[in-house]
C-alpha cells in the first residue's frame, strides 16, 4: 500500500473508533443536539419578541444561520477536549507506538467531529423549519450554505486539535477556548445586528470571520430581506470567499502544527 | 562499549542502549544508560519509583527524544530509523492504554488494523488473544467495565497482536492482586519460551528472579549493578544458608564443615544457637551443605536457605551503597559478561 493508501485506511480506522464512542455515550450525542435546540427555542421566543431585525425580517429568519455558525464553533472545542482525554488515558502513547501513520489520529479526529456537526447540522435545521426559519433559495445555494458551515467548522476543528495537544486537560481545553470563542462568537452578527455596535467593536464584527459565515448562510439560505442595502466592508460583502480564505488559512497553519505538536507529545 | 563491539554484536543484540542521557528541566531522569539485550533474551530493569525505567522504555519505543546517547532495537535506531522500529515492537506502558468505550474485540480489532494487518487476520488475532487472555467472555463488552487484571491482559493482547519480535513491558504486575500477578507471569514466560525478546521493568525482584535471564539495576538514572539474578544477589551479599542446631557446643565443627561453601566468613552466634553463611547457588549449595553435615543432621533443628528479598538488594544496592557507586560497578560489567554466556 502506497504512503497516502496507508494514511486514509489508518484515519478512518481512528474515526470509526471516534464514532463508535459517540454511539456508546449516549450523552455525547444528546449534548451535540439538545443544547442547539434548546438555543433555537430560547434565542426565538425568549429573545425574539425584542430584537428588531432590520426591513422587517421574521427574527427566526435572520437568528437560525447565526445558531448554526454559534454551534459548530462551540463545538469544535469537542476536538480538542477529546484529543487531551487520549492523551490523558495514555491512548495518544499507544498510538505512537504504533507503525501508523502520524497523521491519522488527528485527521480521524476531526473526521469524526465533522460526522458529528452534519448530525448537529440537520437537527437543527428540522428544528428551525417547526420554528417558522425557511430556505428561500435553490438547492444548490442551500447546499453550498451547509457546505460552508462545515468547512468552517472543520478548520476550528484543527486549531482547536493543537490546542488540546498543548493544553492536555479536558476541561481546561474547554475553559480556555471559550476565553476565545465567546467573543468571536457573541462580537459578530450571530444574534444581533451590527450596525448598532460601538465603533472598534463594529470594525471587529465587520472583519470576524464567524460574522462572515453568518452572512454567508444567510445569503445561501435566503435568509436576507430582498434590496437590503449591502453590508459595510469587503469582508461581508463576499462572505463565501472570505470564509474560505480564512479555513484555507487555519488549514495551512494549523495541520501541520498539529501534527507536529503530535508527534512531539507524550502523555504526562 | 566500545563502538567496535557495538556494531559487531548488532545481529544478534536485540537491543542496544548506549550512554542514554535525558534531562527534565532540572531534573536528570537518565544520566548515562548503557546496556543490551540479545535476542530471544528476557531482561529486568529493575529499579525504585522514579529511577528511569519508564523514561528508558520510552525512548526505546519512540514516543521520547533522548538528548544524548543512541539506542537500536533490531539494528535499527529508534530516531532516524522510527518507523521501522514501531512496526516490529509491542509496548505495554505503565498504564493500561486501552480504550474504554470500545469493547475488548474492538480494541485489539483497532489496534491489529493500525499494524496494518488484513482485516479478516486483525479479527481472527483478536479473537486468539482474547481466548489466551481469558477475555473471550468479556470480549464484546465495553473495557469501561474491565478490572485493573483484565485491562492490562487486554492491553498486553493488544501489544501482541502483530506478533512483535521485541516486546516492552513496563511494570506489567503492578497494582495486580497475587493471583491475578500469578497468571500474567505464566503469560510472560510462555512468550518468553516462543522465542520474544522481552524487556521488562519491575520494582519487584521476586518478578525479575522469575522472569528475566538477566536483570539491569538503575537508580537515579544510572545502572548500579547488572547481572543474572544469581549473581546479583550473590553481590548484594543476599543469598545465606542458616542452620539452628540443639546445642551450641556443635558449632565449631559445623562452622569447619560448611567454611568451603562460604562467599564469606561464616558466622556463629552461641546465643542463638545459629550460623549463617553467605553461600550462591540454589538447592544445589542446600544439598552440598546436608551431605556433608550427613553425621550431624541430628544435631540440626532447622537448616534453609534465605534468599534476599527487594528490601535487602535495594537497601544494600540504592541505599548505603550508594557512595561507592563506583567500586560496584567493574564486578557488574564482568557480570553481564558471564551472565550473556546463559
Ligand atoms: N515527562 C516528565 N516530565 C518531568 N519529569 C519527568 C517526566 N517523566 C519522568 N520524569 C522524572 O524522571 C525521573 C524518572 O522517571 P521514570 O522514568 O518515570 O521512573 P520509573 O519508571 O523508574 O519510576 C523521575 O524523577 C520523574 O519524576
Ligand atoms: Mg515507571
Amino acid at each position: 500500500m502506497t504512503a497516502l493508501a496507508l494514511t486514509v485506511s489508518d484515519s478512518l480506522t481512528i474515526t470509526r473508533r471516534n464514532l463508535i464512542k459517540v454511539k456508546r455515550v449516549p450523552d455525547l450525542i444528546v449534548f451535540a443536539t439538545l443544547s442547539p435546540i434548546m438555543f433555537v427555542l430560547l434565542f426565538r421566543y425568549v429573545f425574539g419578541s425584542a430584537i428588531p431585525v432590520p426591513g422587517g425580517l421574521s427574527y427566526a429568519e435572520f437568528l437560525l444561520p447565526g445558531i448554526f455558525a454559534q454551534t459548530v464553533v462551540f463545538g469544535s472545542t469537542i476536538t480538542g477536549a477529546s484529543l487531551a482525554e487520549d492523551l490523558q488515558k495514555g491512548l495518544i502513547d499507544r498510538f505512537r507506538s504504533l507503525p501508523m501513520a502520524r497523521s491519522a489520529v488527528l485527521i480521524g479526529r476531526t473526521l469524526s467531529d465533522l460526522c458529528l456537526n452534519v448530525l448537529t447540522i440537520a437537527v437543527m435545521m428540522i428544528t428551525g423549519l417547526l420554528v417558522g426559519w425557511r430556505i428561500h433559495t435553490s438547492i444548490g445555494e442551500a447546499i453550498l450554505g451547509v457546505l460552508l458551515l462545515l468547512s468552517f467548522a472543520y478548520a476550528m476543528s484543527w486549531v482547536m486539535a493543537f490546542v488540546g495537544l498543548l493544553v492536555r486537560t479536558p476541561e481546561v481545553v474547554q475553559n480556555a477556548s471559550f476565553i476565545v470563542i465567546f467573543p468571536i462568537t457573541f462580537i459578530a452578527n450571530t444574534f444581533v445586528p451590527i450596525d448598532n455596535f460601538p465603533a472598534v467593536l463594529k470594525t471587529f464584527a465587520e472583519w470576524n470571520p464567524v460574522s462572515a459565515v453568518v452572512q454567508g448562510a444567510r445569503t445561501l439560505f435566503g435568509n436576507v430581506v430582498p434590496g437590503a442595502p449591502e453590508p459595510n466592508g469587503w469582508a461581508l460583502q463576499n462572505p463565501v470567499l472570505y470564509v474560505f480564505i480564512w479555513v484555507a488559512i487555519f488549514l495551512a497553519v494549523f495541520v501541520p502544527l498539529a501534527v507536529r505538536t503530535y508527534q512531539r507529545t507524550a502523555s504526562r | 562499549m566500545s563502538q567496535v563491539g557495538l556494531s559487531v554484536q548488532a545481529m544478534s543484540e536485540a537491543i542496544v542502549v548506549d550512554g542514554l542521557m535525558k534531562r527534565f528541566g532540572e531534573n536528570t531522569a537518565l544520566d548515562g544508560v548503557s546496556f543490551s539485550v540479545a535476542e530471544g533474551e528476557v531482561l529486568g530493569l529493575l529499579g525504585p519509583n522514579g529511577a528511569g525505567k519508564t523514561t528508558v522504555v520510552r525512548i526505546l519505543t519512540t514516543l521520547l527524544l533522548a538528548d544524548a546517547g543512541r539506542a537500536e532495537v533490531l539494528g535499527l535506531d529508534v530516531v532516524r530509523e522510527a518507523d521501522q522500529v514501531r512496526g516490529s515492537i509491542g509496548l505495554t506502558g505503565q498504564y493500561a492504554a486501552v480504550d474504554e468505550y470500545l469493547t475488548g474485540f474492538e480494541n485489539l480489532e483497532m489496534v491489529g488494523r493500525l499494524y496494518h494487518l488484513p482485516k479478516a487476520e486483525a479479527r481472527a488475532r483478536a479473537g486468539e488473544l482474547l481466548d489466551r487472555f481469558d477475555l473471550t467472555d468479556a470480549a464484546n463488552r465495553p473495557a469501561k467495565g474491565y478490572s485493573g487484571g483484565m485491562r492490562r491482559r487486554l492491553d498486553i493482547a493488544a501489544s501482541l497482536i502483530a506478533r512483535p519480535r521485541v516486546l516492552f513491558l513496563d511494570e506489567p504486575t503492578t497494582g495486580l492482586d497475587p493471583r491475578s500477578r500469578l497468571a500474567m507471569w505464566e503469560f510472560i514466560a510462555d512468550l518468553a519460551d516462543g522465542g520474544t525478546t522481552i524487556l521488562l521493568t519491575t520494582q519487584y525482584l521476586e518478578e525479575a528472579d522469575r522472569l528475566a535471564d538477566r536483570m539491569v539495576v538503575i537508580d537515579r538514572g544510572t545502572v548500579i549493578a547488572r547481572g543474572t539474578a544469581d549473581e546479583l544477589k550473590a553481590q548484594v551479599g543476599g543469598q545465606r544458608l542458616e542452620l539452628t542446631v540443639r546445642s551450641a557446643e556443635s558449632l565449631p565443627a559445623m562452622v569447619e564443615l560448611l567454611r568451603p561453601l562460604a562467599l564469606d566468613e561464616p558466622q556463629a552466634d552461641e546465643q542463638t544457637r545459629r550460623l549463617s553463611l553467605p553461600v550462591s547457588g540454589g538447592a544445589e549449595v542446600l544439598a552440598e551443605a546436608l551431605k556433608r553435615l550427613d553425621g550431624h543432621v541430628r544435631e540440626i533443628v532447622d537448616v534453609g536457605l534465605r534468599r534476599p528479598d527487594l528490601d535487602d538488594v535495594f537497601l544494600t544496592l540504592t541505599g548505603h551503597a550508594a557512595e561507592e557507586a563506583a567500586p560496584t560497578d567493574q564486578p557488574a560489567d564482568e557480570a553481564v559478561a558471564a551472565g550473556s554466556t546463559r
